[in-house]
């Protein structure tokens, strides 16, 4: 079963590609032969039934499956050009490049500019205090999330609320100045109105970064992305423009997902 | 012999009681249907059985308490007690004598005037065993009685039981309590008669610890208790060497096998660790002033020190910290691996390398357990007496020099303890108060340790 590509998907400049992309925890085979160019100046959303393998796929692409003992990745992921999964690949710069926001806001118990500053230290980005205060201010006003924090830099991270935290992980995602961003589900665990300011903020940051989002809302993929990838089984069913996918899907599972009428 | 008997008769009446208030509850219930019964018919039967037994039991250790009382005084009463010594130490082992024939557990006595007594004792310990059999199955059988015609088929015998059941856990629970008070009485008290005659802030800051126990007990030479030498030892070799030795070794180890072991590594070396705590001290005691003191002392003669000594407070300090790696490493290895998931992910997704992980997010993250841990583990290294008592000395120095003999608060409470004074000399009193300062550091550090870790479970809840 090949991936279902729109016909006026005109993409030129991939940032990430992934060629034949297979995924296994031991024997058990999570990702199928996938395909896909993630462009350079849009958000792709990642859309699918749960257990379809969206985040198994979203981690392969800053090679955070290395963490989990029993995964294996066969096939072949680029990253302007170079293959991330080479023996030379240096994952800490790999990392540094493919940024990841989780589901679950997880700053560190530390104070806030702490969990900015972390970042920058551990890949020497700054000479000094001055450069440093500088990347987090940054960081944080492109988070949206300086005016709220900047008179409390020094109280913990986990004070904050479920919303600022997610934020806040934006902001230390972007400290380190990635080339992507891998969110997953990262508006899950917020209300309405935070998950609102993420999606601002997605926005935002779009043409900067090139941005994959994992999503279970298909409101949420329709407002914020411009490329959608429909997963089922472990399969990337179809692939597009946002726009297509949603008024036109060309394969029926597409459909019934879209419309709800799946499973 | 007859107490066994006495509990074996009220646990078979207490079945009969059972049985029969069962069997009386079931007419009720054929009588008049389950629905109309408050409880089911063994409940009934236990409530019985619990009044048959309970006051047969309470009664029985009432009694063996106050039994033995009323025998000697029966027997005191007796004319041949008249011409008994007044002398406390003879009179009583002549007593003593007299109630060993007379329950058949020494064969005959020594002591003439002791023959007289036996007589009275065997009639009185006859008297009374018959009274309290008596007494116990009456309260017994009125116990029954009284239960039994309480049973009507509303009768809410289950919330009785229930209520019974409450209590002896209740009771179960406050003995332990109350055990931990008895003894901090004790030794409040003890210690009490001991800062009487000895001065609290020559005790607490005296730099000179000698006590002799051979002295005279009415004024004794208050420079000779000072035991900051004592408290330094102790502090030397279970708080300072004995955590050099503890805390790299556990931490590391801890971070060892939660970060890097594969789970059938994780899967043996941790219960081997454990094991390592189940060792008996005494054990490594052997280790410490059989293997680890001659070792040291041949090391520091090739060294080129002079007549150094056998016993050394390295030696003791370095097979405790050995000891006490369990105690560290498991706290340790339970506070990181209580770091949520998300946290080592969150730092490996930024470019953190593992071990950057762990030094900067996992430990500082754990770090609430593991100075909890290191606080429980350093109550239990001054705690501890067995490695110190065979490898370190009894001679108190008050020295910054590993190598040299160092007594510690145990070791001078066992010396204290078994040494030859009389048991008011102060020397042998000040064990008491070595004590007590002993269990409010104790209890302090586990205070202080529990609240940390409460505190840092809240934080990640
Ligand atoms: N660590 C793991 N070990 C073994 N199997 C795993 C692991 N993680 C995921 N899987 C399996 O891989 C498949 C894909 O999981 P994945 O988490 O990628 O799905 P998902 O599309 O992200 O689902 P959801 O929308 O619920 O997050 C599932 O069948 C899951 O059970
Ligand atoms: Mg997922």
């Amino acid at each position: 079963m090949v991936t279902v590509i729109h016909p006026n998907l005109d993409d030129t400049e991939a940032k990430m590609s992934a060629r034949d992309v297979s995924v296994f925890y031991g024997d058990k085979m999570a990702i199928d032969h996938v395909s896909i160019d993630i462009p350079t100046k849009y958000v792709t959303a990642f859309i699918g039934p749960s257990g379809c393998g969206k985040s198994t796929f979203l981690r392969t692409l800053n090679r955070m499956n290395d963490t989990i003992p029993s995964a294996r990745v066969e096939g072949e992921i680029v990253l302007d050009g170079e293959d991330i999964y080479r023996s030379k690949m240096d994952v800490v710069q790999l990392r540094a490049r493919v940024g990841m926001v989780f589901q679950k806001p997880n700053p560190f118990p530390k104070t806030i500019y702490e969990n900015i500053a972390y970042g920058p230290r551990i890949h020497g980005l700054a000479e000094g205090k001055q450069e440093l205060d500088a990347i987090v201010e940054t960081s944080l006003q492109r988070a949206g999330l300086w005016n709220e924090v900047k008179d409390r830099l020094e109280d913990s991270g986990t004070a904050l609320s479920g919303g600022q935290q997610q934020r806040l992980c934006i902001a230390r995602a972007i400290a380190v100045d990635p080339e992507v961003i891998l969110m997953d589900e990262p508006c899950s665990a917020l209300d309405p109105i935070a998950t609102a300011k993420i999606e601002e903020l997605i926005d935002e940051l779009n043409g900067r970064y090139a941005i994959v989002i994992v999503t279970h809302s298909m409101q949420q993929a329709a407002r914020v992305s411009q490329r959608t990838a429909f997963f089922h089984l472990g399969k990337m069913v179809e692939y597009g423009r946002t726009s297509d996918i949603f008024t036109n899907p060309l394969e029926e599972r597409t459909k019934d997902y879209i419309t709800g009428r799946y499973g | 012999m007859s107490l066994t008997i006495l509990l074996l008769l009220a646990l078979g009446l207490g079945l009969a009681g059972w049985l029969a208030a069962r069997s009386r509850a079931w007419a009720f219930r054929r009588a008049s249907g389950a629905s109309a019964m408050a409880a089911l018919p063994s409940y009934h039967g236990w409530y019985v059985a619990l009044w048959i037994v309970v006051p047969m039991v309470l009664f029985i250790a009432l009694w063996s308490i106050v039994g033995p009382h009323l025998v000697s005084q029966h027997v005191l009463a007796s004319p041949a007690a008249a011409d008994l010594p007044a002398f406390g130490f003879q009179r009583e082992s002549m007593l003593a004598e007299a109630r060993a024939v007379a329950m058949g557990t020494a064969p005959a006595v020594f002591n003439d005037q002791a023959r007289a007594l036996v007589e009275p004792y065997r009639e009185a310990i006859g008297r009374y065993q018959a009274i309290g059999i008596v007494v116990t199955l009456i309260l017994g059988f009125l116990g029954g009685v009284w239960a039994f015609l309480r049973i009507k088929p509303d009768f809410a015998a289950r919330t009785r039981v229930e209520r019974t059941i409450m209590v002896v856990l209740l009771l179960a629970s406050l003995v332990a309590i109350l055990t931990t008070l008895g003894i901090f009485a004790s030794l409040v008290f003890e210690t009490i008669r001991f800062f009487g005659m000895v001065n609290p802030i020559d005790f607490l800051f005296g730099t000179h610890w000698g006590p002799d126990p051979m002295s005279s007990a009415a004024n004794p030479d208050p420079s000779r208790y000072g035991a900051i030498p004592l408290f330094w030892g102790t502090i030397y070799i279970g708080a300072i060497i004995a955590m050099i030795v503890a805390i790299p070794l556990g931490l590391m180890s801890a971070i060892y096998l939660t970060q890097y072991a594969r789970p059938s590594v994780r899967a043996w070396v941790k219960p081997a660790l454990e094991i390592l705590a189940g060792v008996p001290t005494v054990v490594y005691g052997y280790f410490a002033a059989l293997t680890v003191a001659p070792a040291i002392r041949d090391l520091a003669l090739a060294a080129g020190m002079s007549n150094p000594s056998s016993e050394s407070a390295l030696a003791a300090g370095l097979v405790m910290g050995v000891m006490i790696i369990p105690f560290v490493s498991s706290m340790a290895d339970d506070s990181i691996a209580a770091v949520p998931q998300a946290m080592r992910d969150g730092s490996l997704a930024m470019g953190a390398t593992t071990s950057e992980t762990i030094r900067r997010v996992l430990v500082p993250a754990a770090l609430p357990g593991i100075v909890a841990g290191i606080m429980l583990a350093i109550s239990r290294a001054i705690g501890e007496t067995m490695i110190v008592v065979m490898a370190a000395s009894t001679a108190a120095n008050l020295s910054a020099n590993p190598l040299e003999a160092m007594t510690t608060v145990t070791v001078q409470i066992v010396a204290m303890l078994t040494g030859e004074g009389s048991f008011d000399h102060p020397a042998t009193l000040s064990a008491f108060a070595l004590g007590f300062v002993l269990f409010l550091v104790t209890l302090g550090l586990n205070f202080i340790a529990l609240r940390v870790v409460k505190r840092f479970r809240e934080a990640y809840e």
